[in-house]
């Protein structure tokens, strides 16, 4: 029988309701009286000097309140990079200056030149159109080899050359790895493009500014995953307002997926200018800036080798990656490829040695940072690919291929630095045999055959690492900050409660599913607990939501908190019933005297702290609040496995996807239904990237693709209904509840099992296909089909 | 600028709008209906979709001026008398049709529209009639299982959990 209510229980999402009749209220719903908005003018040009900007006829336009130019932000500092790599010399990676606007030069198109603050949107935008600018243009740096090459264009004049940062992992192994593929008895190479992505929450970025001339407090409302971490970076960093004196909100946000970790120059902008014009300051993006100014995902150029005994035993791997920084570092850009990437090379196999070799690259585009999976997804495709590729190549089954070199015995060390806790991916591997069919596929690629069409069975397995992150290890690795998860549980004087938690909820059902948590360990309803996030003054500072680990690291947060209240209300429940502590139980929202038929109920207690008459005063305060911060001491690894049945048209090479199973181990489950919808949500995001999602610069800089006209979404038509289990459940033995996350697998996971299926289709027609880049457009296959 | 009046959601409204100002800007700043949600700048996404005279328009496509004297319905408009969930909606929250909430206004009308005129659509009917509307977070499944559940239709068969 499903639960009704708890862990475990698919509790409907009470947020649903507000957002079902139209009472959401994201941050553009909100308006503050007097307010002015502020229209960019971007860089229309990837590179190039700014020799002149005439705001003479613009600043005389109706409605125009004040145009700001970078020269307004001389002495303001730069747009900070929460991440430092050090490099495989010792040295720490390249960091430009990232000035909120440009100064001297725009280095990509959407590059923010000037700042038009008027009375009206409409009348900004006028504005705009009647600044001259002068720009001369440069040449721009697109590719990410030729970036490197002797002789490029530099992207920045004070930096050697456009290389980020060349890292090297594990170091000490590279000598034995380049040994092992030399004398290894099978090596399969494969090169590959991971494609740049846009993340595209269906809410646009969107920042208020409010000055309090009264106080001198500052106000930013905006669209974030973690309104604490930007006060930090935005506040210390680039305003220099002290956090005391600056409150920043994130309301309903619509969707992030981690574009909306980053700091972006427009927040500290519509923060500064509040007071520059004593007004409040208002920024809308429309979709084409998004395109042009949220950070991008993806964007790696891989060699991937795979060496191989006889027996068919994974040996080494070795890989090279280019990863696009884009034009400026943004917030945790340098760490995507390296930590986020190079630590889960070792995927689900037992491959004793590993090494991964990184370039981080600067050049004229958009700067590149997390998109859902971050690294992950790079990671999986790669090795994915290339597992599945040497299996072809040596005429065995890629599924026992696998099978073979499964990781077995936990805890489990890899060579590239993590220790994987829990897993046993021969069970998820099995429960994908089931619910994929596996077994039937031969007479489903028998009907497709009579339908014309060539049918494809793609499997993989991924693993994550989730729950980011221990704070003193993600400390040597180069990380400026701790990322531990906060909570504070207030309890009421009748006993209903209000979490203050640092996590943040733009989609995940944080206000449905840890009230689950917290009803299961005191035993009331659900309806009596309430979740409070997004603004930095109620929340403890927290460091909000990504990387698959709201429930991991805030869920343990939350645990902790409650445990201190429980802790707290047994001593007066001890006082009341004139029992021992010790003997005191709570179950069901009752506190009983073990052994005996004496109780006090939940509200009972919590009204005694608040109104304590009858209260043990002498040992502990009056009151019911307890606040924690939880600093996980691993990552945890969610793991999985996944098919896809593709079939592609022979005439066109179009593809479609007949059929998506995935089998994930995610631990303990605290909401199946909202689990399942997160699984689904990254599903469709990764068969996006994999069939249609590309985004496009020409060798100009000019980007490509900076609409939906343009970008291919996937759409309701492009996607299946999906088989999805999480039955397998190995739970997370170092968090409080056992549980792994499950945000980012879907988008780690399905592309190589859409590429491998389509290979596979491939391959069964007789074509010599062994690899297509991503996205596999029509045009892509039919030209890789008819060689 | 220009007096527009038209009835939403069956409250007689007017404003003074400019001859560009469309009815999703209308909505939203001048009536500050903020249910109505603009997710882009091209008409793609369908987050504004809304009923103009029993039709589903992408109030991002119209000008104000051109609603002038319609009967517009928003997501506003779309519960019960008693402000509980219509049978669309409660199928929304029954089958997790939505994550961030962002495209669902749009979705929900434009859900309410394509039943209007196919009570019993197939999934596949369901499907394309939302290809002018891009949802980021559910992967489409529990819309489409909602849409059907609204129509009458058993929806146990799929994948739930």
């Amino acid at each position: 029988m499903p639960k009704d209510g708890g862990i475990g229980a698919s509790s409907k999402r009470r947020e649903d309701v507000r957002f079902l009749t139209g009472r959401g209220r994201y941050t553009d719903d909100i308006n503050i009286n007097n307010q002015t908005y502020v229209h960019f003018l971007r860089s229309d040009v990837a590179h190039a000097t700014i020799k002149g900007i005439d705001t003479s006829s613009a600043d005389a336009m109706p409605g125009v309140v004040r145009i700001f130019t970078g020269a307004d932000f001389e002495g303001i500092g730069s747009i900070p990079c929460g991440w430092q790599v050090t490099d495989r010399h010792g040295e720490p990676m390249q960091e430009p200056a990232h000035p909120v606007l440009a100064q001297g030069k725009v280095r990509h198109v959407g590059d923010p030149i000037c700042a038009v603050v008027a009375e009206s949107l409409e009348q900004a935008r006028d504005a705009a159109e009647a600044i001259e600018l002068d720009l001369e243009e440069l040449p721009a740096v697109v590719d990410m080899k030729a970036a490197v090459a002797d002789g490029s264009t530099k992207v920045h004049d004070d930096l050697t050359s456009n290389l980020c940062y060349d890292w090297g992992f594990v170091e000490e192994n590279r000598e034995a790895v380049d040994e092992a593929i030399k004398s290894a008895a099978h090596v399969t190479t494969l090169e590959l493009v991971n494609n740049r992505l846009v993340a595209n929450p269906m809410e646009p970025r969107v920042a208020v500014g409010d000055w309090n001339a009264g106080t001198d407090d500052y106000t930013l409302y905006t669209t974030s995953q973690n309104p604490h971490v930007i006060r930090l970076l935005m506040g210390a960093f680039v305003l220099g307002i002290p956090e005391h004196k600056l409150r920043v909100v994130a309301p309903d946000v619509g969707g992030g997926f981690g574009t909306k970790i980053f700091h972006y120059a427009e927040e500290a902008f519509c923060t500064f200018a509040a007071k520059q014009v004593g007004r409040p300051v208002k920024w809308t993006s429309s979709r084409s800036e998004a395109f042009m100014s949220d950070a991008h995902g993806r964007d790696h150029v891989t060699k991937i080798e795979l060496a191989l005994d006889a027996d068919n035993n994974f040996t080494a791997l070795r890989t090279e990656t280019y990863a696009n920084m884009g034009a400026y570092l943004s917030t945790f850009a340098p760490s995507i490829p390296t930590w986020l990437h190079g630590t889960l090379m070792a995927g689900n196999y037992k491959t004793p040695l590993i090494y991964v070799n990184v370039k981080a690259v600067f050049t004229n585009t958009v700067p590149v940072d997390a998109y859902r999976g971050a690294g992950r997804p790079e990671a999986t495709f790669q090795l994915e690919r290339v597992v599945d590729k040497a299996a072809r190549e040596l005429g065995v089954d890629p599924i026992e291929l696998r099978r073979q070199n499964f990781i077995t015995e936990f805890p489990y060390a890899t060579p590239v630095a993590v220790e994987y806790d829990t897993g046993d991916y021969h069970a998820t591997m099995d429960k994908l045999a089931e619910i994929g069919d596996l077994s039937g596929f031969e007479a489903r690629l028998e009907e497709s055959k009579k339908r014309g069409k060539l049918r494809g069975l793609g499997v993989n397995c991924y693993i994550e690492a989730c729950g980011i992150a221990p704070s003193n290890l993600v400390g040597q690795l180069g990380a400026r900050a701790g990322l531990y998860e906060s909570a504070t549980v207030r309890v009421n004087a009748t006993g209903s409660i209000s979490v203050m938690t640092g996590s943040h909820s733009h989609g995940q059902g944080h206000e449905t599913a840890f009230p689950q948590v917290i009803a299961e360990m005191i035993g009331i309803d659900e309806s009596q607990i309430e979740i409070v996030h997004g603004d930095t003054a109620t929340s403890p500072m927290g460091m909000g939501t990504y990387g698959s680990r709201s429930l991991a690291v805030g869920g343990s947060a939350m645990v902790r908190a409650a445990e201190k209240v429980i802790n707290k209300a047994k001593k007066i429940a001890s006082h009341l019933l004139e029992a021992s502590e010790a003997d005191i139980e709570l179950k069901d929202g009752q506190f009983t005297v073990a052994g005996t038929d004496k109780s006090v109920a939940w509200g009972d207690v919590t009204l005694a702290a608040y109104v304590p008459h009858n209260y043990p005063l002498e040992e502990i305060e009056p009151g019911l609040e307890e606040t924690a911060f939880y600093d996980p001491n691993n990552f945890t690894y969610p793991s999985g496995a996944y098919c896809c049945e593709v079939e592609v048209d022979p005439d066109t090479g179009k593809v479609t996807i007949e059929s998506f199973a995935a089998a994930d181990d995610f631990g303990n489950i605290v909401n199946p239904m909202i689990v399942s919808g997160q699984v689904h949500g990254g599903l469709a995001q990764g068969i996006g990237q994999a069939l249609l999602e590309n985004c496009s610069y020409d060798e100009n800089g000019q980007i490509l693709s900076a609409s939906y006209m343009d970008y291919a979404m996937p759409r309701a038509d492009d996607v299946p209904f999906y088989e999805v289990d999480h039955s397998c459940q190995t739970p997370c033995t170092h968090n409080p509840l056992g549980v792994k996350g499950c945000g980012e697998a879907g988008a780690i996971g399905s592309p190589p099992a859409v590429v491998n299926a389509v290979v596979d289709a491939l391959q069964r027609a007789g074509k010599d296909v062994t690899h297509i880049d991503m996205p596999l457009t029509p045009g892509k296959v039919w030209a890789a089909m008819n060689g | 600028m220009t007096q527009v009046s038209m009835t939403v959601n069956g409250k007689a409204v007017s404003g003074e709008v400019e001859g560009r100002t469309l009815l999703s800007g209308f909505l939203r700043d001048s009536l500050n209906l903020t249910g109505t949600h603009v997710g882009c700048d091209t008409s793609q996404c369908g987050a504004c979709v809304v009923h103009v005279d029993g039709v589903a328009v992408k109030a991002c496509a119209m000008l104000a001026g051109e609603a002038e004297g319609a009967e517009v319905t928003t997501i506003e408009g779309m519960a019960k008398p008693d402000g509980s969930l219509s049978t669309i909606q409660q199928a929304f929250q029954d089958h997790h049709g939505l994550q961030c909430g962002f495209c669902t206004p749009g979705m929900v009308m434009s859900a309410a529209a394509l039943l209007q005129d196919n009570p019993n659509p197939s999934e596949t009917e369901i499907r394309e009639y939302l290809e002018g509307n891009i949802c980021r977070c559910t992967g489409y499944h529990n819309i489409v299982k909602a849409i059907m559940a609204a129509a009458g239709q058993d929806v146990s068969k799929i994948a739930a959990e």
